[in-house]
């Protein structure tokens, strides 16, 4: 890891700004937000609800456009792009993994990874091969015919990161990836996203727990629609240690 | 993203619904069954009727009184003075380009032996009419010219008439009734096959003479007359149109036979496009069934849509995986509905009297509007489902 300070900047936000109608009322949902992640990192955006949040995760994810401001992806303004260009966009540098997993359901563990590679025209043997090597990589190479049905909560959610790594993106976003789980399942997630963050991969972590957050390096408080808080977690918790205190498996049920 | 992936994601939609994607196809199979088996009715009629007027010879001419402008009567005016023997005799004196004159007159009658009676049409002309229908003797002989001159109560009787009138027995000499008159039946004809062939061998045949005695009619219906040359059939048309003048005026009408064959083929036409017409509109509302599965079925997979929108599907993508399983629902109606309408189109053709007659190009049209079903009334729900912001696709439960 080192100092990441000093590694590239893979995506920035100048002076972002968004704002919406919600029933003819107009919602300011972020205020001039200036956010730099760099290569490498592992960034907890924190709030409540109501904090911006959530859009901010939209338009560093490439879902949303901000009203005003330039948003950076690897050096190039992307705030005006057109939505096929931005789903492009998405496909190549922006891995999602969601609370609510979002597996396409009757479909194979393997042919879900397969998805970006699909819209990315990526064909044939090779696709397969790095869709098997991702859900290496997550721990699930003895489940590529799994349904999503056929899975645990941790195993549907270890699938999604599976799939937002195999087109080998710029940043992986999870937004709440452990809300959904029980706490043994929410912590092995967690460790599989820290393991991946030691191997070089850009993970953005969405999240209101502020357990979850200290999984990260640096958290980025947001509130009303501004970054009120930016630096660095203090005593980080590391997923694989917190394994090692839980009873074995079996016991918790 | 390629096609045919797009048509493995369609594809595996469709069968992850079975029941609901059979039931969608239903309405395009009916239809396109429909539109199969009602055109191949039309054409198998249109065929089986032109052929038998075709198997006449193209050396007839059909004289009938009356004026009618070529077209489909009807705009004619009524025939102010029938023909008679004398007419037609008159044509045989005349015109000599003409190997035979027939004076044809039809009239239902019912005919009798011993206790089993039935009604017939009575087919009547003269020695000559050999010579322009066709006909087959099982057995007998034919009236002969005599006959014609004497009024002669003979008769000859189709192969229908004769099975139901002497089951198992040869009619020839026996007595028969018509219409309470005694003839004697000198001949039976072989049956002309099912279809609308089958008509003829409802009818007994008798001389024309003995038909305008028993009907009481002085007139014949339509004269026939046969040129001895097909190439010289618009000099004997020309001869036949003096030879009527001094005593009819313009008021009748020479049809050739392919005129007839125009006229009916006209008609027969227009009664198959309009039953294409009406199996179209089922074939419309089967399009109305796929465009309605469709919008549920987007309406269901909204996060499925969101989801691949967020890993990369574009616009284009969701677009053409909603249309191709639209399309694929519609041609595997079509196929279906093929297969069912020329299906059905057989069997009725081997256990019914009705022709059939399933062209490629009825079946090429069927497959085509089906296609254009599918892709008419499945663009708009694919519409729709491209249009989807993956946020909102997302959130949604």
């Amino acid at each position: 890891m080192g100092d990441t300070r000093l590694a590239r900047v893979v995506l920035e936000t100048r002076d972002v700004s968004k704002c919406y109608y919600l029933d003819g009322v107009e919602v300011n949902a972020l205020r001039s937000v200036d956010l730099e992640i760099r290569q490498g990192e592992m960034v907890a955006i924190m709030g409540p609800s109501g904090s911006g949040k959530s859009t901010l995760m939209h338009i560093v994810g490439l879902l949303d456009r901000p009203s005003s401001g330039e948003v950076i992806l690897e050096g190039q303004d992307v705030s005006s792009l057109a939505p096929n260009e931005l789903a492009s966009l998405r496909n190549r540098h922006i891995g999602f993994v969601f609370q609510a997993f979002n597996l396409l359901s009757r479909t194979s563990a393997l042919a879900n990874v397969e998805l970006p590679l699909v819209y990315g025209g990526v064909g044939g043997s090779e696709r397969s091969r790095r869709a098997r090597e991702a859900l290496e990589r997550v721990g699930l190479a003895n489940r590529l015919g799994h349904f999503p049905s056929q899975l645990s909560g941790g195993q549907q959610q270890r699938v999604a990161i599976a799939r937002a790594l195999v087109n080998d993106p710029s940043i992986v976003l999870a937004d709440e990836p452990t809300g959904n789980l029980d706490s043994r399942s929410g912590i092995e997630v967690m460790a599989v996203l820290q393991e991946l963050n030691e191997q070089g991969i850009t993970v953005v972590l969405v999240t209101h727990d502020d357990r979850v957050a200290r999984h990260a390096e640096r958290a980025v408080h947001m509130f009303d629609g501004r970054v009120s808080e930016d630096g660095p977690v203090a005593d980080r918790i590391m997923a694989a240690d917190e394994m090692a205190l839980l009873p074995p498996e079996g016991a918790t049920g | 993203m390629n096609l045919p992936e797009s048509f493995r994601i369609a594809l595996r939609a469709l069968a992850a619904n079975k029941a609901r994607s059979l039931l969608t196809m239903l309405g395009v199979i009916i239809g396109v069954a429909a539109v199969i088996l009602l055109v191949g009715i039309g054409t198998g009629v249109q065929d089986e009727v032109t052929g038998s007027l075709e198997g006449l010879g193209s050396n007839l001419l059909f004289v009938v009184p009356g004026q009618y402008e070529g077209g489909m009567g009807g705009g004619g005016a009524p025939p102010g003075r029938r023909f008679t023997l004398d007419d037609a005799e008159t044509i045989a004196r005349r015109v000599e380009g003409a190997s035979a004159v027939v004076p044809v007159l039809q009239a239902g009658a019912t005919i009798k032996a011993g206790n089993r009676s039935m009604r017939v049409v009575a087919a009547a002309g003269n020695e000559q009419g050999t010579e322009v229908f066709t006909s087959d003797l099982a057995g007998g002989r034919h009236y002969r010219r005599g006959e014609v001159q004497a009024a002669s109560r003979v008769v000859a009787l189709g192969d229908r008439v004769a099975r139901e009138l002497f089951p198992n027995q040869d009619p020839l000499g026996k007595q028969v009734t018509l219409n309470g008159q005694r003839f004697t039946v000198i001949g039976y004809y072989q049956s002309l096959g099912g279809g609308l062939g089958g008509d003829q061998d409802s009818q007994v045949y008798i001389p024309i003479t003995t038909a305008q005695r028993l009907f009481n009619l002085n007139y014949v219906s339509t004269i026939v007359v046969k040129a001895a040359d097909a190439d010289e059939i618009e000099v004997v048309r020309r001869d036949i149109r003096r030879a009527l003048l001094p005593s009819f005026g313009d008021e009748f009408t020479v049809f050739s036979q392919e005129q007839t064959l125009g006229i009916l083929s006209d008609l027969l036409g227009t009664l198959t496009y309009m039953l294409a017409g009406i199996a179209g509109i089922s074939l419309l509302v089967g399009g109305i069934g796929i465009m309605n599965i469709m919008l549920v079925s987007v309406s269901e997979r909204t996060r499925e849509i969101g989801i691949r929108k967020a890993v990369g599907a574009r616009t284009y993508d969701i677009l053409s995986q909603f249309v191709i399983e639209a399309v694929a629902l519609s041609v595997l109606g079509g196929v279906f509905g093929i297969v069912l309408g020329w299906g059905g189109a057989e069997l009725i053709a081997q256990t019914t009297p009705v022709p059939t007659n399933v062209t490629p190009w009825a079946v090429a049209m069927s497959f085509l509007f089906a296609f254009a079903v599918g892709v008419f009334f499945g663009v708009y729900p694919a519409w729709k489902a491209s249009q989807l912001d993956p946020i909102v696709a997302l959130r949604y439960e």
